[in-house]
């Protein structure tokens, strides 16, 4: 599904689509996503390992493809938005050993989203000028 | 990493002596990771580590300190410090350049500071206990934070988080003690040395 608002395209990835993907594939599909200037909204989460993989991978990516600078990340987690963070990484950290669909992660290029903010009740993102 | 890697450092974790323990200082960047190893060595080698500056990224390569002897309560314990530089998921060279540095100077840093991150990442696995520094006077939620102490809690490394810059007028300690209730938090400030001593308290704690 993807949805266009003023030349900026969200691109929206269920969990099906990566789910029987192993993690190097899982990742070069959202960069390739990424790389073309598309923010990712995914159903689910990737495992923690993976999480660290895409920042490596993007590291990796930075100098060797044009007026890439890296990305914007952020997981919103399932359940009561006044638990700390924390609290639900420990609660779940089963869950985000093996991918949480319940949750839902936001990728974009850094070059279009300067930062997401978030908060128990919404995220914000800020995109560049 | 294979399974044969994972056990045989489960199995060196399990026999090392508690007097060679690898101790890393993880973060984001700016967070005074080496400010903090610094004060360390200073206080105790009478030496420094490395250079800080304003400037992010300014550790770009994982730095060693064998054999750091630390005294606390009439116990002792020997580390190996391991300070590595920031971790975060976009670099611009430009962001260098409002620094004053010239093009090409921002760019070889902009591309050490990518490799000094992946460097850093691959050290999380060898370390025996962390020590996650954070800014206290920015904002404790970012994912970076998180998908750092994610990974090491996975891996079951002990770890302690300093929330250092606390003498700075925006420092809110509470909220980074909000923001991970499941670990002990201290308060520090790097620079001027304040609550170094709850810091040597809090580590013999971590790695008893």
């Amino acid at each position: 599904m993807v949805k266009k608002i003023k030349g900026l395209t969200l691109e929206f990835m269920p969990y099906s689509e990566i789910r029987d993907l192993d993690s190097s594939k899982r990742i070069k599909k959202i960069l390739d996503v990424v790389l073309n200037n598309r923010i990712i909204v995914l159903q689910g989460r990737l495992k923690v390992d993976e999480e660290t993989r895409l920042i490596e991978d993007t590291m990796a990516m930075i100098g060797h493809v044009k007026n890439f600078k890296g990305i914007e990340l952020a997981v919103i987690s399932s359940g009561n938005g006044s638990i700390p963070i924390f609290q639900k990484l420990t609660q779940g950290i089963a869950k985000a050993l093996v991918g949480d669909t319940a949750s839902m992660t936001i990728i974009g290029p850094a070059s279009i989203v300067k930062e997401i903010k978030k908060n128990p009740k919404k995220i914000e993102l800020m995109l560049k000028k | 990493m294979s399974i044969f890697k994972k056990l045989a450092n489960k199995i060196s974790r399990l026999f090392k002596k508690k007097n060679n323990i690898s101790l890393g200082f993880y973060g984001p960047p700016n967070a005074g990771k080496t400010s903090l190893a610094n004060k360390i060595c200073e206080d105790w080698l009478g030496e420094s580590m490395g250079d800080v500056s304003a400037i992010p990224h300014e550790t770009r390569h994982v730095m060693f300190k064998e054999k750091v002897e630390i005294e606390h309560n009439n116990k002792k314990l020997i580390f190996k410090l391991v300070d590595t530089p920031g971790i975060t998921t976009k670099i611009d060279y430009e962001d260098f350049i409002r620094y004053g540095l010239k093009k090409k100077e921002a760019q070889k840093r902009a591309k050490e500071a990518t490799e000094g991150i992946i460097e850093s990442i691959k050290w999380i696995e060898d370390m025996q206990a962390v020590v996650v520094v954070l800014d206290a006077s920015k904002n404790p939620y970012s994912q970076v934070n998180i998908t750092i102490i994610g990974n090491l809690a996975a891996r079951k490394i002990p770890v302690l988080i300093v929330a250092n810059k606390i003498d700075l007028r925006k420092a809110d300690l509470k909220k980074v003690e909000a923001a991970f209730p499941e670990y002990k938090v201290v308060g520090i400030s790097a620079r001027t040395g304040k609550n170094v001593d709850k810091f040597y308290e809090a580590l013999f704690k971590l790695v008893k």
